[in-house]
């Protein structure tokens, strides 16, 4: 009931919320009682007063702002593309470590119930390097890099013209 | 809330270099920062540190105001992280106050709570007195809903809330202040 009510009291409600609890006010006594209960309360708070710092607050507060400068807009210094350029860096070593360690997994074992599915010792790490999919990862890499060192040009470009 | 230049007019003179012009935000914002700043730090000489501190920081990052919601909702966005770093700071215990023994040990801080001023008491006084009893989150609260003049929707982006919870928030709060009320000021209630 209570909730219901302050949602009317602050005029949340919808039209159809607002008539029925209009309805309730008007003819139930326990809704008609609390509503004004709870009315005087939100009035109450509304009328409290502000609470007022001392006089020389402005004063403090602008001697203290001289001796700072305003920091330049986070913005210029934290460049998005970079952010995600790592983060796409990131998932991609992920995924390519991960799609390396599933390669070397011989799933095929049989029904042996020895929990140590994957012997370490049993991995050839000379494969590491030439492995197809190591390959098409470094690729992708080298890709990134190249569009990435792409992007860093063209905005040195774009900034060298606009300075010119 | 107020007639003259836009705040966001003040902010883009603020920073064309037009230093000055921060003291009429200071102006017009100072009550309900140090109100809702005192809120937290139940003491009127911190509360003004802490405020002037807001301030300060609100100007060195002003460049990063965007425009995209109200100047007011950005600013109690760094009252709220700045009062909880106060407090983190100052190691208060932030208790609920429900039970008699913490609200001893709240009436003996300097709150604005001695014997004499409770005699003083008017309706304002009283609410004051009665949100001030509230734990800092309950006090925030309403104060960013009431005095501060914040939809539910703004409350919700400076406390980092949805605003459906923002909602249920406030409708504890304020429960949890008429329980105050009635305990505390129940003969005053009655007079009203």
């Amino acid at each position: 009931m209570e909730e219901r009510l302050w949602e009317y009291i602050d005029g949340l409600g919808s039209h159809e919320e607002k008539s029925t609890i209009e309805k309730l006010v008007d003819t139930n006594q326990q809704w008609k009682e609390k509503y004004h209960e709870l009315l005087e309360l939100h009035q109450l708070v509304q009328a409290s007063a502000l609470e007022e710092p001392s006089l020389r607050f402005t004063k403090n507060v602008m001697e203290e702002i001289a001796k700072y400068q305003i920091a330049p807009a986070t913005k210029t210094y934290i460049n998005n593309r970079v952010i995600w350029g790592i983060g796409t860096f990131l998932v991609i070593m992920v995924v390519g470590f991960l799609i390396y360690g599933f390669g070397q997994m011989d799933l095929t074992g049989g029904g042996s119930s020895n929990l140590n599915l994957v012997d370490f010792s049993k991995i050839d790490y000379s494969k590491f390097f030439n492995n197809t999919y190591v390959n098409i990862f470094m690729m992708i890499n080298v890709v990134l890099g190249l569009v990435l060192l792409d992007r860093y040009l063209d905005s040195k470009k774009k900034k060298f013209q606009q300075e010119a | 809330m107020s007639t003259g230049p836009s705040d966001t007019e003040i902010i883009s003179q603020v920073l064309k270099g037009d230093h000055n012009a921060y003291a009429i935000l200071v102006e017009r914002y100072k009550s309900y920062v140090f109100t809702l700043t005192l809120r937290f730090t139940k003491n009127r000489e911190d509360a003004e540190e802490v405020s002037q501190d807001i301030f300060v920081k609100a100007y060195r990052y002003l460049a990063d105001f965007k425009g995209t919601a109200k100047f007011s909702t950005w600013l109690y966005t760094i009252v709220n992280t700045t009062c909880i770093t106060f407090l983190r700071k100052k190691r208060l215990e932030v208790h609920s106050l429900d039970d008699e023994r913490t609200f001893e040990v709240a009436d003996s801080q300097d709150s604005g709570f001695q014997a004499n001023q409770v005699e003083q008491k008017s309706r304002q006084n009283m609410v004051n007195q009665a949100i001030a009893l509230l734990n800092p989150d309950d006090a925030e609260i309403i104060t960013l809903f009431y005095k501060n003049e914040q939809s539910l929707e703004e409350i919700g982006q400076i406390l980092g809330l949805e605003a459906n919870t923002a909602k249920v928030r406030l409708h504890r709060a304020r429960t949890r202040l008429r329980e105050k009320m009635e305990k505390h000021f129940a003969e005053e209630v009655r007079d009203l």
